[in-house]
């Protein structure tokens, strides 16, 4: 479980702080969504949650542990967090580059053991990457090195999974596949906190959606008390309608043609 | 290839080594020179043996080894194939060290390097300090782009210092600047060999850390990475392993960028074996290119930075197939 209570970060020279007393959790067995336009402070927030943000003010905990009080390495064990973009300058082969997932229990010395073996195994099982573990990093399609890096990320062992855009750059079958995946994960107990600008499948797979707006939280609940036109037209700034899907039973966004020429 | 990796370049490195002790201006007996090795034999045998020879190699390896292992950290941490010691101010501050201290007349064999360790040192500080103050935080390329600034202002500063210097001291600026390991004794011997056991074995202890480097900052933090801290430390241990060798045998080019290129290609990519495979190779690729140095144009030495430049370009470039 991952919890922000009132998190407020600030970049220097900025007037406005980029994350304004956001409070939400992450709970286990869930997928929780966090949407909202560009610059609304959602990849800032996974920022501070990797300590590479200050936070100005507010707390942030994993399970029942402050953030401040786990070291780098205990955090990376509780929690994996994919980033938006990772792009390896010096090309690895699949296996050895899941196998970096175990950093955080081997440290600087300790050589990889049976649990650490197994560990990798089970991340690549998951991730269904038994195809790919034996092909290097620069071969692969986008929506590969996508499941590779989620791969890595499971190999850490913890039971929360942070995603900051997994699908942005996956084809319609991918970014399915993905999204089966992270359900999966929740259903096997995973806190899965995802975020993303697909709203209409967060919307069919999320449990909770929180929306940020300029910072702070615009809306949080369930998918159908957060998709509502009236909730997201102010914030995405843009006139759109919110209808029911009518195959699949879920709230469907769809934005309308611009008010320009 | 990575099965053959290591037989090779230790038996490549061994082969040189001697190679670099039996070759040389006085021709002698295989025999003689093991016997003088041991102290016996012939006084003068045992002298150039012993006084020039061992240390001139000596000097050559650790050369070697600490520009390749140099490279290799760097290259790493800051996630760019062209990162090496040389490209990040450390040979223009140590140039710039250099000139000042011949400039000046002080350049006993005690004093040169001195300068041009402290040069190079106050070059490192200066790029740290200056991506620092911009705010890069755990971004390599403000490291990078502060180290590259610094350096083509090192290189303006020697082009001053030398514009209305006598004749002899741009010449004996230039010859410090070419690189050479011909007056080699035992006690630069000695100290570069504590400079490269040590800052080796701190770059080798943060192995795994130069591994995650190597994904990013983002992602080396959510593996347990202080990615800030660490990519600092890699930049200033690998800077001064590079700044001691300068001290010790002037400009070297072209070792720390090209040999863990080699290792690489030969498939050591995590960077605890790839940091020894390229000090192994470094070696040996300095120890050769020394030989070359001394051989190809008797009675003058070669500037062995220019012959390490004249085998390491083909390499490189016959490699950018692999980046293409």
């Amino acid at each position: 479980m991952i919890r922000f209570s009132d998190v407020v970060v600030r970049y220097p020279r900025a007037e406005q702080p980029a994350v304004d007393g956001v409070s939400f959790e992450a709970g286990r067995g869930a997928i929780t969504a966090l949407v909202g336009p560009n610059g609304s402070g959602k990849s800032t927030l996974v920022g501070a949650l990797l300590r590479l943000q200050e936070r100005a003010a507010g707390a942030i905990a994993i399970d029942d542990a402050s953030l401040d009080s786990l070291d780098r390495r205990a955090f990376a064990r509780r929690v994996a967090v994919v980033t938006q973009r990772e792009a390896l300058v010096f090309p690895l082969p699949v296996r050895e580059y899941v196998a970096l997932g175990r950093y955080p229990h081997e440290g600087a010395w300790r050589a990889a053991g049976p649990a650490d073996v197994a560990a990798q195994g089970r991340a690549i099982g998951l991730a269904g990457i038994e195809p790919l573990a034996d092909r290097r990093t620069h071969e692969l399609s986008g929506g590969e090195w996508q499941r590779v890096r989620i791969a890595r990320a499971l190999a850490q062992g913890g039971d929360a999974l942070v995603l900051d855009e997994p699908t942005t750059f996956l084809d319609i079958a991918h970014e399915m596949a993905m999204f089966e995946l992270f359900a999966r994960l929740a259903h096997d107990g995973m806190a899965v906190l995802l975020v993303s600008h697909q709203l209409n499948l967060v919307a069919r797979f999320a449990d909770q959606m929180v929306l940020l707006d300029k910072g702070r939280v615009a809306a949080a609940g369930a998918p159908s008390a957060v998709m509502q036109a009236s909730v997201l037209e102010p914030v995405y700034d843009w006139p759109l309608v919110v209808t029911h899907d009518p195959a699949v039973g879920a709230p469907a966004l769809l934005p309308l043609r611009g008010r320009g020429p | 290839m990575r099965r053959f990796f290591w037989p090779l370049a230790i038996l490549a490195l061994v082969v040189l080594v001697v190679a670099g002790v039996v070759w040389g201006a006085v021709p002698l007996s295989a025999r003689a020179i093991a016997a003088a090795v041991m102290g016996h034999g012939d006084p003068n045998t045992v002298a150039i043996v012993r006084a020039l020879r061992l240390p001139r190699v000596a000097l050559a390896v650790l050369v070697g080894a600490a520009l390749g292992m140099s490279g290799g950290a760097l290259q790493g941490s800051l996630r760019n194939a062209l990162a090496e010691p040389y490209l990040l101010g450390v040979s223009g501050g140590a140039a710039v060290g250099a000139v000042v201290v011949v400039s000046l007349g002080l350049a006993s064999p005690f004093v040169l390097p001195l300068g041009a360790f402290a040069g190079a040192a106050l070059a490192i500080v200066a790029a740290i300090g200056a991506a620092r103050a911009a705010g890069g935080r755990a971004d390599p390329r403000v490291l990078l782009m502060a180290g590259v600034v610094i350096g083509a202002f090192a290189n303006a500063a020697i082009m001053v210092l030398l514009a209305d210097a006598p004749a002899d001291t741009v010449r004996g600026a230039l010859w410090w600047m070419m690189g050479s390991v011909a007056g080699a004794d035992w006690t630069q011997v000695r100290w570069l060999a504590l400079y490269t056991a040590v800052g080796g074995a701190a770059l080798l202890a943060m192995g795994r850390d130069i591994d995650l480097l190597a994904l990013g900052e983002e992602s080396a933090a959510g593996l347990g990475v202080d990615a800030e801290r660490a990519g600092r430390t890699v930049y200033l241990v690998s800077s001064l392993l590079a700044a001691a060798t300068v001290a010790a045998a002037g400009l070297v080019g072209f070792v720390g960028l090209v040999v863990p290129h080699m290792v690489r290609a030969a498939g050591l990519r995590r960077h605890r074996p790839l940091l020894v495979g390229s000090a192994v190779l470094g070696a040996a690729l300095v120890v050769s290119a020394d030989l070359v140095a001394r051989v190809a144009h008797p009675p003058a030495d070669l500037p062995l930075g220019a012959v390490t430049a004249l085998v390491g370009v083909p390499f490189f470039l016959i490699q950018l197939r692999r980046f293409a």
